[in-house]
Formats: C-alpha cells, structure tokens, sequence
C-alpha cells in the first residue's frame, strides 16, 4: 500500500479575513504558539467555516504576522484567515471574541482586499513602562542612546547569540512621567532579526547603564505602515477599508 | 462565618506573582484563564475548597479527577472550589524570596486561606510536591502541628488507597471515587462551621471519620512487633470504625462530568477532550491496582456517551476526543459507539481515539473505524508479559496467536508502526520470559511483512518496570531489585539490537530499575516511611516523576538517615516476599476485595492459572459488589441510534450577502 494522502474534496478558500487582536492583562504571558492553538479552538468554538489545507493532516489556513513576544502585551497583533463561505467581518469578529478567553480580544476584522498585507507592517509603536525610574534620569538614557548610530547588542536565540544592531531601527524614543514610573515610547522599524523592546533596554543599559530596578511592563500599541516624517505608525487595514468605502458611496 | 473566616480573606496575591513571572520559564501555566474555568465570590460562599494536582500544571490541568470535583463544588451555592499545581524549581526559588505564598491559579488567593485542601494523587511520586506546596503555603508539614487556622489537608486519588506512608502530613483521606465524597465533606464542613466549629478543627475530623467512610490517620494507632511488622491498627476512639470503606459511584449517566471542560492556554500533555465511557475492571490483571480498586464496571451509556461528545467538543473546540476507560473496547456497546461517531464526525476534522487498547482482532477494526478520516500511524496492544507462562500468572488472557492476527490485521488495514507494551520484574519471572519479548517482537514484523509485502513496518516495544502494588493479589510479592531488572533488560535489548533481519525494525523504550525501587517504598510503606519522605524533600526531592529531577541516590540517603536505628529498610518494603498472616499497612482500609480472595488469586498466578472475566462468567467472590452494595452496570441498552441534532449545514456566521460591486 502506498503512502500517499487520502484524496479529499477539500473546499476553496472563497474570502480571506484580516483580524486584528489584543492580548491584555494576565495573558500577556501566553507565547505565540499559546495563542495558535487557542485562535484554532476558537474558530472552531465559533463554528467559523474555516478553509483547511491537502495532505495528511490538514490545517485550518491561517497565517500569523510577526507576533509579540511571551510576556508582552499587545493591542496590535495580526493574523489571517481563509474561509470556504463568504463570512460578514463584523458577525466573526463577535463570534471569535466571544470564543476566545478574555484577554485575548478580537478588536477588528476586515475583508483582505490588497495583497502585500505583512510588507505594511514596517514598524512598530512599544509602551514600556519602567517602574520605579524617574522620567529625568529616562530621559538622559534616551538622549545618550539615540545620540549613537550604532548599539550592538546580543540575545540568545533558538540559532544560538546573535549580535545585532539595537539603535538603528529606532526611529522615535520618548519619555512621559506615568503612575510611580517612567514610560518610554518607542517607535522601531521592523528588521531582521528584529528589534524587540528587551532589545531597546539592552542598549538603553549598554549606552547609558539604564538598569531598571523591577521588571518593565510592555505593551504593543500599533503596528504598521511606517510614517517617517511624523515618526508614527499607520493603521495597516486602512487599504482594505478603501474599497468598502468606495462601494457604499 | 468564624474566626478564622475574618482571617483568612482569599485576596489574590497576583500583583505580587507578576513581578516575578517575566523570570521564569513558561509563565502562562502559572496565570489561570481557562476557558470554562469558575471564579466564584470569596464571601458567597461558606465551604472553601482548593484542589490540587500534584505535579505541573502541564500534567495537572488535564487531570479529569480534579476537573470533575473542581465543578461538581462549584455547582454547590455554598461552596467553590479553586486550583494549584506544583511550582517548577525556578519560581518556587522566587516565591521563597519575595514570601508570595503557594496560590490558586483561578483566583490567585493564598492556598492556606482556604478551608480544605484537597490533593489528588494518581502516582505516590507526587508527595515531596505535596510538601513543597504545604511550605510555601506557609501550612505545617505535620497534621500534629496545625491549628484552627490551617486547611484540612485531605488526600484522594488511586495512591490514597494506602496513604499511611503520607499518613503524618495529610489529616484525612478519601478512597474510592471522589464525587459524592466532597459533597459530602463539603456538607459536613458546612454544618461544622455553621454550628460554630464545635471542638475545632479536632471535632470536624471527628465528625468525617464517624461516617466510616473518611478515614483520619491521627485517629488510628499502629503498633508494631519487634521484627518490624505490624502488630495491630486500632482506632484510638469507640466512635472511629475499625474499618474505613471506599466510595463507589453509580450510575455514571446521571454524573456527566466535566460538563465545562477546561481548555488551558498552555500546552498539555493531553491536547484533547476526554469522555470516561465506564468506570471499573474486572478482567483480572493480577498487577492492575486500578482494576482492582474501582470494581464494579459501571458503563455510561451510548447515549449518555454521545452528549457528552457533542458537548464537550462544542464548549472547547477541541479536535480530538478520547474515548477513556482502563479498557475502553471492552464497553458492551464500542462497536456501535465507534461507528455512530465516526458517522456523526466524519468530514468535520475531528479525530476519535480509544487510548487504551486490547489484543483482539474487533479492536483493530474499531481503531479503523475511527480513524476512517485518515490518520493511520500507530497502534498500541499491551500484552504485558513476554511469554505465554508470564502472561497466566498475570492473568493477561492473550496468546501469541492472538497477537499475531491482531497485528496482522493492524498492519493490513494500513497501520504502519505497533507499540507493545511489557513489564519486567514480574513475580516468578525469569530472563527467559523477558527474552520472549525479543522473540514476540520478531515474529510481530515477520507477520506484518508478509501481510504487507513491504518492509516499511515498524514496532516498539515499550517495558515498564513492575511495581507491587496494595489492594492487588502480588500485594504480597517481592519487588525485583533494581540491578537484575537492568541486567534482564540489557540481555534483552542485546538480543533485539543483535538481530540481522528485524533489529532494525524493532524499537525498544525502557527506564532503568532505580526509580522503581523508590516508588514500590512508597507504594507499600507504612508510616514508618513518613521520616523517609520528610528527608528525602528536606534534601530538595521534588518532581521525583519527571527523571531530569528524580535522584534515586538522594532517595537512599535519605532512606537510610530516616529508618537509622529501625529494623525495617528499604529492601524490607520492597524485595521482601510478604506472608499470609502479615498485616499489611493498609488492611484496615476497605477496597471491598475480600483479602482471602486476593490471597487465593496470588495462590492460582503462581500455580499460572487463569481466572476469567465477571461480567461474562460466572461472580467468582472477589467481594467487592457484597461488601459494598455495588452491582455490575453494563449494556447492552438496546438503543443503537444515536437521538442527536444534526450539525446545521451553515456556519451561524456565515453570511450569504451578495458580493460587492468592484
């Protein structure tokens, strides 16, 4: 008997949808995988009529964007879906939030009108909250750290150290006074490997010996197209809303 | 409410654990928000429980005992019910440091606020887990020293059916199914503190150990004679019965638990919902504990199956059942469970398991039944003795004929890979039974080959070391000592790998003997083991079932400091082939097995005489239905057709609206 996979009538992918979630609270600490397996429950919980790939051992289609790392909130994370029915974004966004613990919120699901989705997330906004800094003491590590081109920094990856540079993709770093501690702003251009917030403090602590006493709190608070005048980031769904636009007028 | 109750408040010690959480490995198991999980008002309620398994979450969160209890309390208005799990090293380092106390991971609140604890223990490796969790919930290691402000610590689960060796650290213990058991604790902790706390926490174990059916070790004296065995254990009161019976529940249809299952963030080591489809076994596998202690076989019926399915599959997107029981083909209706299933499931992705299986040809057939949607990989049998002598003193009734058609038919059918499951160190074995499995395992590929014509097969073979365990006719058998149970299998993993024309094909899986030593201590001590437990946790045992973490050494130290000065050690509990007219540390505990029964059937294993199975022979005595009031509950129930909805053809989402103009 050969080892081949069965020959299925396997639906076509009719829609795809582009969500946009949060993950808020307690579980902040769920890795990215915590996530897939919780997004696929739920789309089934919801009894959203997911596309499922050939093969063996066939999997809903789904495609996930860079995501935040483990103990990192965020309220900009994205994913997307092929479903075998045409679907009303609105009703599966109620749907799948409904289906999925609190704190992993769906905020909002929109048709995939363009292609090129994940080249449009090219930056990234990061709320680091620095318990028990001041603002003025932030505020001179900022300075010192944007004041340099370059920042080698290294973390250990699953390919083992990488060394990498931590200042460059920095495009904005701000400093406001928050609730018994510092917040910084910091708006990084997505590269490879990419620049995460712990990456951001490693280089704070390298140029300026910023140690924070107590562990940071993070939160991702856009991502998307990159507006390097302003410094500020885009909302990515914007071009997939112009042809609904455009249709209702 | 008590005084203690204006104590002990249940506030969430969250904000505190959050600090601590960016440090360690795998944060999420620690946080709680399952789906299904129940968080109920602190003050609604007057009867507190927190239910631990005691291992990691990983392990513990899919545990169905504590899912089960965990909503049956929860259900009660005047009661909740919360959980926690073992602490890996790396926070318990942590928790220490900062004096965040053990907590529950759906409400955050301090373990040692709530008023029992219960604590479920499948294997007796959980009970240095036991002790780590009592220390950082700041609760005394000794039943002796707590007060009016501590938990009653209660011990359930297959390991509580002896739990003299825990006997010093736990205040009660439960056997038997635990359903109705925390109801009825829950009531009369209720009652207790409604009246008062009459007596304190004194009088609540009083009032649990009257019922005859919650046993309080503290009220029972051991005393031993000067060789070590034990004299006599009496109650140290008129009103504590001499005997302490199990619980048995009946009528699983109207128990449809869990009916909320809960689905952890974090991966576990089951990534599935399981259904039990009956309780109990009576086919009569002489080292089966857990077919001896949960007599009679009470089936839930295919209707009752079927619900349970289609709901919990709905409640948790799950996309894997299993059919649970400890031999779930034996279920007097599989065949028609198996095929409505798959009828009921085929297209949708969802995938049927029966975890547990048996060597019959019928069991193929059901496995390819559900797994008609197209994941053939492997098969489990587990003939569990290597030769056909080894096999009748086990009473696992399977010839090698049976095997070979199984498999045969396993292979034909397009599995590709069997896993055999084996046990070494079996009363009256000798290597040549072990090399039997070498010579099964060939024959296994020989048959598969020429059923196939192909040479792209492959079986396991998986050896597990045996254990003797209470409540079991080798309860009385010496335990092989660790060093042959090695030297056996090296000859046998010799005689595998030296094969030119099926070694390759052959796999095999194996521990070493040492861990087994440790655990046949703790299965068959006494309270004279107790010290050795105290030790061996004070020498930092902790996670003794996950091997990274397991030190037989430390075990022996700590054995040896604990037992100096006594004349019973080690090799006393373990290797040493008990008499007729010992007691046994957990004699005065009720499995509802007559122990002259056991004692015969110990007699017929070595004399390599079968017996068979009640439910389709003749009772043979063993005791427990007359003891404890029980009858046999199986099918068949005549109804074949499963009376459920049809899944609608539509998504409720999906929304036909016409497609937009470009």
């Amino acid at each position: 008997m050969a080892r081949q996979a069965p020959i299925r009538d396997v639906a076509p992918t009719v829609q795809r949808l582009r969500l946009r979630y949060a993950k808020r609270g307690r579980l902040r600490f769920s890795s990215h995988r915590d996530f897939q397996r919780a997004l696929e429950r739920a789309l089934r919980r919801a009894e959203i009529p997911m596309a499922f790939s050939a093969g063996f051992s066939p999997h809903p289609k789904v495609s996930y964007a860079n995501s935040a790392p483990t103990g990192v909130a965020s309220e900009a994370e994205y994913v997307e879906i092929g479903v075998t029915e045409r679907c009303d974004p609105a009703a599966v966004r109620a749907a799948l939030d409904e289906a999925l613990p609190p704190g992993l919120d769906i905020v909002e699901v929109v048709e995939a009108n363009t292609p090129d989705f994940v080249q449009r997330l090219e930056a990234s906004i990061w709320q680091i909250e620095l318990p028990g800094l001041g603002v003025a003491e932030v505020e001179i590590a900022a300075q010192k750290l944007m004041a340099q081109g370059e920042v080698t920094v290294e973390r250990l990856t699953k390919n083992g150290v990488r060394s990498f540079d931590a200042r460059g993709p920095v495009v904005l770093l701000v400093v406001e006074p928050g609730p018994g501690c510092a917040i910084l702003r910091a708006v990084v251009r997505h590269a490879t490997p990419s620049v995460r917030p712990d990456d951001v403090l490693t280089a704070l602590r390298q140029a300026a010996d910023l140690v924070p006493p107590a562990p940071p709190r993070v939160t991702r608070l856009a991502q998307g197209p990159l507006d390097p005048v302003g410094a500020t980031v885009g909302d990515p769904f914007t071009p997939d809303r112009a042809p609904l636009a455009a249709a209702k007028t | 409410m008590t005084v203690s109750d204006l104590v002990r408040r249940g506030v969430s010690v969250f904000d505190q654990l959050e600090l601590l959480l960016p440090l360690v490995n795998k944060p999420i198991q620690y946080v709680g928000g399952e789906l299904n999980a129940t968080l109920k008002n602190w003050d609604d309620v007057q009867v507190r429980w927190v239910l631990m398994y005691p291992d990691a979450y990983e392990v513990g969160a899919p545990n169905q005992g504590v899912q089960i209890l965990y909503e049956v309390i929860n259900e009660r208005d005047d009661a909740l019910a919360e959980r926690t799990y073992a602490i890996w090293p790396d926070l318990e380092a942590l928790m220490r440091e900062a004096n965040v106390p053990q907590f529950t991971v759906d409400g955050h609140r301090p373990v040692g606020d709530f008023d029992i604890f219960g604590l479920s223990f499948s294997t007796e490796l959980g009970y240095t887990n036991m002790l780590s969790a009592l220390s950082l919930a700041n609760i005394p290691l000794l039943a002796a020293d707590r007060d009016d402000s501590h938990p009653i610590v209660v011990a359930g689960g297959h390991a509580a059916f002896n739990p003299e060796p825990i006997a010093d650290f736990i205040d009660a213990a439960v056997l038997g199914d635990g359903e109705e058991a925390v109801l009825l604790i829950t009531d009369i902790t209720r009652d207790w503190k409604q009246a008062g706390c009459p007596g304190g926490r004194t009088g609540l174990l009083f009032e649990l150990a009257k019922t005859g059916v919650i046993y309080v070790p503290a009220l029972y004296e051991v005393d031993y004679l000067e060789d070590g065995r034990i004299q006599r254990v009496t109650p140290a009161a008129p009103e504590v019965p001499w005997r302490v019976r199990k619980h048995t529940l009946m009528d699983l249809d109207s128990w449809p638990y869990p009916k909320q299952p809960l689905v952890p963030l974090a991966e576990t080591v089951h990534e599935r919902m399981s259904v039990e489809i009956f309780r109990g076994c009576t086919r009569g596998c002489r080292f089966c504990q857990a077919g001896m202690i949960t007599r009679p076989v009470r089936e839930r019926s295919i209707t009752g199956i079927a619900a349970m399915v289609e709901n919990g599959l709905k409640k948790t997107g799950y996309e894997e059942v299993g059919l649970l029981s400890l031999s779930s083909a034996d279920h007097s209706e599989i065949g028609d469970i198996a095929r409505n299933l798959a009828d009921r499931y085929e297209g949708s992705q969802t995938a049927l398991s029966l975890p547990s299986t048996r060597v019959d040809a019928f069991n193929v057939e059901l496995a390819n039944e559900l797994s008609r949607n197209g994941r053939r990989s492997g098969l489990t049998f587990a003939p569990e003795g290597g030769s056909e002598r080894m096999r009748k003193v086990i009473n696992k009734q399977v010839t090698e004929e049976d095997l070979i058609r199984t498999v045969t038919t396993a292979y034909s059918a397009g599995w590709r890979q069997v896993k055999l499951y084996f046990m070494c160190g079996l009363p009256t074995e000798t290597d040549e039974d072990v090399l039997q499995i070498a010579q099964l395992a060939r024959d296994v590929i020989k048959a598969g080959r020429e059923a196939t014509g192909s040479r792209d097969i492959k079986c396991t073979v998986s050896i597990g070391g045996f254990v003797p365990k209470p409540h079991t006719p080798f309860q009385w058998a010496a335990q092989l000592d660790h060093e042959t149970t090695d030297s056996r299998l090296a000859k046998l993993r010799d005689a595998i790998r030296a094969d030119r024309n099926y070694g390759k094909a052959i796999g095999i899986r194996y521990h070493d003997g040492k861990p087994g030593i440790v655990e046949g201590l703790l299965s068959r001590g006494d309270r004279r083991v107790g010290a050795v437990i105290l030790a061996a946790w004070q020498d930092g045992a902790r996670f003794d079932g996950w091997s990274e973490h397991f030190s037989y050494d430390r075990w022996m130290g700590a054995a040896e400091r604990a037992l100096a000065g006594q004349v019973v050690d080690v090799n006393w509990y373990t290797t040493r082939e008990r008499m007729k007219t010992e007691v046994l540390p957990w004699d005065h505990l009720d499995s509802g097995l007559d122990s002259e029964w056991l004692w015969e059937d110990w007699q017929a294993a070595l004399a390599e005489v079968a017996i068979d199975d009640c439910r389709w022979t003749p009772c043979f005595d063993c005791g427990v239905c007359d003891q404890m009031d029980t009858e046999i509950q199986v099918g068949p129930t005549g109804v074949t057709d499963l009376p459920m909805p049809k899944v609608p053809d539509h998504a409720p989402v999906a929304e036909h609206y016409a497609q937009l103009p470009n």
